[in-house]
């Protein structure tokens, strides 16, 4: 196996709120890796310093074998990576076609039929299709964390970031939406999902990593993961019946 | 007879204010920047005309082929080179960079051409004119409609039916998750400024054509570009062309009741609509 994603050493902190304390962590390529961790625990800092919206202080991000740690983050998206927001934030003003698009177009570098044809066998897959010509600002909150998924997808991905994605979910709907992300893995792309719906984590991920004040604080087999002392204290107290769904 | 040659002179000095606007509302769209500068490189886009003309003896709208890709380059070049940095998220910067930017401009002019009045030479154009229904109508005018008309379909297309249009709307939209779809933002801009510095050229050789103009006059442009955008609804391009056109009819009746009054008359209907309202006649309908 080879590494898709490396974090060496990975600091970043907000004065005296520390987000990112020392990070290492290896991704395989074609891992699912799961990611929990209490609210403020640093998970959406994580993604915001792999995707480059965020620069760390110290330490180093390596994609695909290249250091990136000081490449934008219109270039990581076109090196591969993408992914969805925990507080959905669609192109409120395009459709959602036209979101799909942006990301075919700019972030696969794909142009004219093939793009079209591309962002709607996308919108088929996460059944968004029949809403393709809706602005994207009219959308409810389920609709609008598939285009958080859909745009991220057209883009093409070898490694796909989903921040939260489940969360507000029916049951139903996270159904479906664990077979979205199965088919999405089985085809080969890379996932890390931070995910505070553990039993729809655990349906997918290989791999669990718990994240807190903004240090990795373990890593590994996820049923081992969430019977350990560390995730015991840390959701002591906190949404233990959804973890007891594993 | 007068007050009807009053209007359809009016409407088709619209189409000019209209294409003045469509830059000047498009930079605003895409970036949120406020052009200070953009009635000064208008008249810049006149100047240029004016020494290409002369120098290769051609035609101002041959010369059009020169400039438009001149000043679109101009625009990418000074978008990068200096406006991406004062785009900061601060609304003052970008304003008083493109004051200073304006104030660069007159004076280069005015030291590169004097502060007499020039005139674009349109050879026959100038003087010919058809008749319909007793009124006659300048070809030139109305050939200056037709190309504004043109443009502001042009944009229309570009704006809804491009992938360059979809990155100015996703970038407007915004900027942020825009680069994280692969969107390079200050590139957008750049091309943004570059389309909006095409269509300053032409609007700025249909100006110099139909008026004279000196190096002072860009400021009173920029008023009129500004008027006929809001006139129309911030960030509808029909909306533009409509705002232009009620512009130009209101100085041109204006100037018809009393020759003093045509740019007033022009103020009074632009305070007018905006007090009755003070989002435009069309404004967008999202947000
Ligand atoms: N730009 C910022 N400036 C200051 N503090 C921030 C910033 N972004 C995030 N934080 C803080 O960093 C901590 C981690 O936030 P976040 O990564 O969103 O946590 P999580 O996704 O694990 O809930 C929080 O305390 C948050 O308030
Ligand atoms: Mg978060």
């Amino acid at each position: 196996m080879t590494a898709i994603l490396e974090l060496q050493n990975l600091s970043k902190s907000f004065g005296a709120v520390v987000i990112a304390d020392d990070t290492t962590l290896v991704v395989e390529q074609g891992e699912a890796l799961g990611i929990i961790g209490p609210n403020g625990a640093g998970k959406t800092s994580m993604f915001n310093l792999i995707t480059g919206t965020l620069a760390p202080n110290s330490g180093t991000i390596r994609f695909m074998g290249d250091d990136v740690t000081g490449s934008s983050a219109a270039q990581r998206c076109r090196m591969g990576m993408a992914r969805s927001f925990q507080v959905p934030q669609p192109f409120g003003g395009l459709t959602v076609f036209e979101n799909a698009l942006v990301a075919a177009t700019q972030g696969a570098g794909m142009s004219g039929q093939a793009a079209s044809d591309h962002c709607l066998d996308i919108l088929e897959r996460t059944e968004l299709l029949d809403k393709a010509n809706t602005v994207a600002g009219s959308l409810t909150l389920l609709d609008r964390k598939r285009l958080e998924l859909t745009r991220a997808l057209c883009a093409k991905p070898k490694l796909l970031l989903l921040d939260e994605i489940a969360g507000g979910l029916t049951e139903a709907e996270c159904v479906s939406l664990v077979d979205t992300i199965r088919d999405i893995h089985k085809s080969g792309i890379t996932i890390v999902w931070i995910e505070h719906v553990v039993h729809a984590l655990l349906a997918i991920v290989d791999r669990l990593a718990v994240v807190d004040f903004g240090k990795l604080i373990a890593s590994g087999e996820p049923k081992a993961i969430m019977a350990s002392r560390e995730v015991q204290e840390i959701y002591l107290g906190i949404e233990m019946d959804e973890v007891g769904h594993g | 007879m007068d007050w009807m040659n009053a209007i359809i002179q009016g409407i088709l000095l619209g189409g000019l204010y209209a294409m003045i606007a469509a830059g000047l509302s498009l930079i605003f769209g895409v970036m949120r920047l406020v052009n200070i500068a953009h009635g000064d490189l208008i008249i810049l886009a006149a100047y240029l005309a004016l020494t290409a003309s002369m120098l290769l003896g051609l035609h101002p709208l041959l010369v059009l082929l020169l400039v438009v890709p001149m000043m679109a380059l101009f625009g990418y070049v000074l978008q990068r080179g200096i406006l991406n940095g004062t785009l900061t998220g601060d609304i003052l910067p970008p304003l008083l960079v493109t004051f200073g930017l304006s104030v660069i401009i007159q004076n280069a002019l005015l030291e590169a051409y004097s502060a007499d009045p020039q005139k674009l030479d349109s050879g026959v154009l100038d003087t010919a004119s058809m008749t319909m229904g007793g009124i006659s109508i300048g070809i030139l005018p109305l050939l200056m409609f037709a190309v504004a008309v043109a443009v502001i379909a042009g944009l229309q297309f570009i704006f809804y039916r491009t992938a360059l249009g979809r990155a100015f709307r996703a970038v407007s939209d915004n900027q942020d998750i825009a680069q994280l779809m692969g969107l390079n933002r200050r590139h957008v801009f750049g091309l943004a400024m570059a389309l909006s510095l095409a269509v300053v050229a032409v609007a700025g050789i249909f100006l110099g054509m139909r008026t004279s103009f000196d190096p002072s006059v860009g400021g009173g442009r920029l008023i009129f570009g500004f008027e006929a955008v809001i006139i129309g609804g911030l960030g509808n391009l029909w909306g533009t062309l409509v705002g232009g056109v009620i512009l130009g009819v209101a100085q041109s009746i204006g100037g018809q009741i009393n020759p003093g009054w045509q740019v007033l008359a022009g103020h009074v209907v632009f305070l007018l609509i905006l007090a009755i309202k003070p989002r435009g006649l069309f404004p967008r309908m999202t947000d």
